[in-house]
């Protein structure tokens, strides 16, 4: 865990002697705060601790998808109306409110922020490179297949009851039978999709 | 054993305003580990599911090892709960499905593209916005798959213990065996396609 100050404090004598560009990369950084990349064993091993965490201390499973089913209702009424969002059978399970679940999430978006501004990583990414090599660099289509994307990864969440922290990782890491199911349909339709979209493709060109 | 009650007893569970003070810094945890990770970036995601880059298997399989002996341990201390899932098989299946089209459409998943939008990614915020309308158009649909498809396969809040008789510990020790020897194979390949 991270003391709350401590990233600041970090921030702000990084920006005191900030060096010159070129001088030294972020990855040559001794400090682990601002190196760009960790070692994906010790993330993972971060994210089962916090679990441990989550667990015990506030009594919840790690999840994203139930705090967003709120802010899609709030976020629907001006347009068809609080009184049929209110009337609704799903969104009546799922009112917006400030609970553990969409701080969790207000989070997840300062931790995001916090980690790209310390490493220095924070850049505005329009078209992603994997996306531009295969399909163009075209903003509009690429913005509009993210969108796409969004919806059918909530509708596919909200389907199966989680997504991949809630099922994924929270569901298998107690050996729930829908978690394992959700976890690996995941991957079998994510390897297909990929055949689809991208094809075999070129092995010298890998990662 | 002893020494995880002991701990429990000196650090209570958080409860009241405190719980939602803790929400906010769990988050960030979680937050800061997405990107640190590198999940938060959509190459990363998108090569997964070409098995060009494994990240994404390495930290799911290792966060459910450790995650799995730790809260296995807390719940055998009667420490936590168990939050399971009711497995409505068809909607996972199908949910799973549909969420692996978007998984790769998008590049980022609900969790990573929250961290990826404040990293930066427009891409990942246009992904949030069409995963807001996905939330109001299963709401709308919701009254029929709740009577057409989520009763199908309906086996309840079952876990592999459960359907095997295969004890939990077992469970968990074989996934954390299984998950070492994955990750020796993947990175064995891993130096073979570098070199």
């Amino acid at each position: 865990m991270f003391a709350a100050g401590s990233p600041q404090v970090a921030l702000l004598s990084a920006r005191a002697k900030r060096q010159p560009a070129g001088v030294s990369s972020p990855e040559s950084n001794s400090c682990f705060l601002r190196r760009a990349r960790w070692n994906p064993y010790a993330v993972g091993t971060g994210i089962g601790l916090l679990c441990w965490a989550v667990f015990y201390l506030v009594d919840k499973p790690l999840g994203v998808t139930t705090a967003l089913t709120g802010i899609a209702g709030a976020c629907a009424s001006p347009f068809v109306g609080g009184d049929v969002i209110a009337a609704n059978a799903y969104f009546k399970q799922h009112v917006f409110k400030w609970d553990y679940g969409m701080l969790f999430l207000g989070g997840i978006a300062l931790g995001g922020l916090l980690s790209a501004l310390l490493a220095r990583t924070w850049r505005v990414e329009t078209v992603p490179e994997v996306w531009r090599e295969r399909f163009g660099s075209s903003t509009a289509r690429s913005l509009g297949a993210a969108f796409l994307g969004g919806v059918l990864i909530m509708f596919g969440a909200r389907l199966a009851d989680g997504c991949t922290s809630g099922n994924g990782i929270s569901g298998s890491l107690q050996l729930a039978v829908g978690g394992w199911t959700f976890f690996i349909t995941l991957f079998a339709s994510g390897i297909v999709t990929c055949l689809v979209l991208f094809g075999r493709g070129r092995k010298e060109d890998g990662s | 054993m002893n020494a995880l009650i002991s701990f429990a007893a000196a650090v209570p569970p958080i409860a009241g305003p405190s719980a939602l003070v803790a929400a906010v810094l769990l988050g960030v945890v979680f937050g800061f580990l997405l990107h640190r990770g590198g999940v938060a970036c959509h190459k990363v995601i998108v090569n997964q599911f070409r098995f060009r880059d494994f990240t994404v298997l390495k930290i799911m399989l290792t966060a459910i090892v450790v995650g799995g002996i730790g809260v296995l341990a807390l719940n055998s201390a009667g420490l936590a709960n168990y939050h399971i899932k009711a497995a409505n098989l068809l909607g996972v299946v199908l949910g799973g499905g549909v969420f692996g089209v978007g998984m790769v459409v998008l590049g980022y998943c609900p969790g990573t593209a929250i961290a990826a939008a404040a990293g930066g990614s427009v891409h990942a915020l246009a992904g949030l916005a069409g995963a807001l309308l996905g939330g109001v158009l299963y709401a709308f649909s919701f009254p029929w798959i709740s009577a057409k498809i989520l009763p199908v396969g309906a086996i309840g809040k079952v876990r592999l213990p459960d359907i095997t008789g295969v004890p939990a510990w077992i469970w968990i020790a074989g996934l954390a065996v299984g998950a070492v020897l994955l990750f020796r194979l993947i990175e064995r390949h891993e130096r073979s396609s570098a070199s």
